[in-house]
């Protein structure tokens, strides 16, 4: 099956031919199929929020290429924009984004860009606005005048309204509360739809990584450092501590655990798979 | 891209130059232009370049980062170079053919107009490249502390200009971001007409000005918070003062200005 999307050798340097030339991304080579839900990690300044903006060609890569259905993304100014509107890109804080007097308008603004006709645009606004919550008595407001939350919810309406078949965020729980994080992470999910949509994030969050997504995918100095399903990125939890990568504390408890010599499963990330492997464990099936 | 302006760029060293007093290398800078205009004769011409010259290598700042500084006004000083080559009339015809005629003395003029162009931009380059902006700002209000007599607020206009100097990055890295989350929703900066183009930067200023007051209102709770209340009484870290380079760097101005008004008197 042809990837939905992927990189051959993606390169890119900032500041290319200055003195302050450096490498940002090195010649990686990435692919997702379709209806995959991948996480990327990796701490400030690995690459990775340059590697996405790769991916729906707002960045072009300074060697490589990247492919979207097979396709070069750049081969033609037509098609780099239709790669716009069907990968989504929600940026970190995307509530600074806003500027419409309206909340309708604001997330009107990417369904318009595509062309699309009043009445289809209509329905597309109000289907995202409801999907992630926001109440028909909002649209009609400023969104200067809204919550940091709401805010966010609208930014992200504005993305979905132009119903993506690769919806790429970059840190969207980033400054909200326990119980936004929460709520948009059923959103996404529920975008993510058991896998009719494609779902690629970013996040500083290794529990949320482990909790949603299906594989993870390391960033570290530019280059991919690992690329897994969760419990494989996690066997290499020591690893993950030397990138700078904050693991839950379960997996930490269970890596000091091996340390101190009990032969333990340590790639677990939530209490409940440790409480498993804790009774797989010799002889820990009598004890407890 | 946005992020590759070397507009008030500050290439830290420990060289000379760097350690001048910022009053010395903003009043040298001053004598330098004066000297600049002042110089209509080859021999004066050359004594700035030297200085220049000179300056440059001891602050150990490349070439190339000078001549990547210049390079925004290559328009302007082409034109500048061309219009004088034109329009200067003189004794000796070079070329002459249909209604123009370049005379010997406008290539001259063209040469020297151009050059002092480059050279009055590269010394002023040299003195935001050895200057950090917080140490400009302070010199200058040193500098201009006798107009407070005159109630001008000095103090107040030099927090503004460290204030704005200090949010030019800030601001461009914000621009570059609001720019790429527009264009991934499909905008588009750069085709169509003027008025297209002018409503297509809509998307773009509203946040850019609404996040600016934003950072302003948060700046200035931050400085109240910390007791700011302008100039009066308001000590330094770090107290400027002259030290015996200064005079010496000074004195060194002084007397290039002084054979360059020689040399304009002599003719030579």
């Amino acid at each position: 099956m042809t990837p939905v999307l992927q990189t051959v050798r993606l390169t890119h340097r900032y500041s290319e031919g200055t003195p302050f030339e450096r490498v940002a991304v090195d010649s990686v080579d990435f692919s997702a199929q379709r209806g995959e839900f991948i996480a990327v990690i990796g701490h400030t300044g690995s690459g990775k929020s340059t590697f996405i903006q790769h991916l729906n060609g707002l960045l072009k890569p300074s060697s490589g290429s990247v492919l979207f259905d097979g396709k070069d993304i750049h081969s033609s100014k037509e098609f780099t924009r239709q790669v716009r509107f069907r990968v989504g890109l929600l940026f970190q804080y995307p509530e600074y984004q806003l500027f419409e007097e309206t909340v309708y308008r604001d997330i009107a603004f990417g369904p318009k860009n595509m062309k699309l006709k009043d009445d289809e645009v209509d329905e597309r606004v109000r289907e995202a606005a409801g999907f992630v919550g926001l109440g028909e008595e909002i649209l009609g407001k400023s969104p200067f005048d809204l919550s940091g939350g709401q805010k966010r919810r609208v930014a992200i309406a504005g993305v979905i309204a132009m119903r993506p078949e690769v919806l790429i965020l970059d840190e969207p729980t980033a400054g909200l509360d326990p119980g936004g994080r929460e709520e948009l992470m059923e959103n996404i999910l529920r975008y993510h739809d058991g896998g009719k949509r494609t779902v690629i994030y970013i996040t500083h969050s290794m529990e949320d990584a482990a909790r949603t997504a299906q594989r993870i995918v390391v960033f570290n100095h530019g280059h991919i450092a690992m690329d897994g399903t969760p419990r494989e990125v996690f066997r290499r939890g020591f690893e993950l501590i030397q990138m700078g990568i904050i693991v839950p504390q379960i997996t930490r408890v269970m890596m000091r655990l091996r340390e101190l010599g009990l032969d333990v499963d340590d790639s677990v990330y939530s209490v409940d798979q440790a409480i498993a492997a804790l009774r797989e464990t010799k002889g820990g099936g009598d004890r407890a | 891209m946005l992020k590759d302006i070397t507009l008030g760029q500050y290439y830290p060293g420990d060289t000379l130059v760097h350690r001048l007093d910022p009053r010395t290398k903003l009043i040298l800078t001053l004598i330098y232009i004066a000297a600049l205009f002042t110089a209509i004769v080859y021999a004066g011409y050359a004594l700035v370049v030297l200085f220049l010259a000179v300056s440059i290598l001891l602050s150990r700042i490349r070439l190339r980062n000078i001549l990547s500084g210049l390079k925004p006004l290559i328009i302007i000083v082409l034109i500048t170079g061309i219009l004088n080559l034109f329009y200067t009339k003189g004794e000796h015809l070079l070329v002459h053919f249909w209604r123009i005629s370049i005379y010997w003395e406008g290539v001259e003029t063209a040469i020297f107009m151009a050059l002092r162009i480059m050279l009055l931009i590269a010394g002023t380059l040299l003195l935001t490249y050895t200057t950090s902006p917080l140490q400009l700002t302070d010199g200058l209000e040193s500098l201009l502390n006798p107009l407070k007599k005159i109630r001008v607020p000095v103090h107040e206009l030099a927090m503004m200009m460290s204030i704005a100097l200090r949010f030019i990055p800030t601001l461009i890295e914000e621009t570059d971001k609001i720019m790429s989350a527009q264009r991934a929703r499909g905008a588009d900066f750069e085709t169509g007409g003027l008025i297209a183009k002018a409503k297509a930067m809509l998307p773009l200023l509203i946040p850019l000005f609404v996040s600016a007051f934003r950072r302003a209102d948060e700046l200035a709770t931050a400085m109240e918070s910390r007791c700011y209340h302008g100039g009066e009484g308001r000590t330094r870290m770090k107290q400027l003062s002259m030290a015996r380079r200064d005079w010496i760097a000074l004195a060194v101005g002084v007397l290039l200005l002084a054979l360059v008004i020689l040399f304009r008197r002599l003719g030579i």
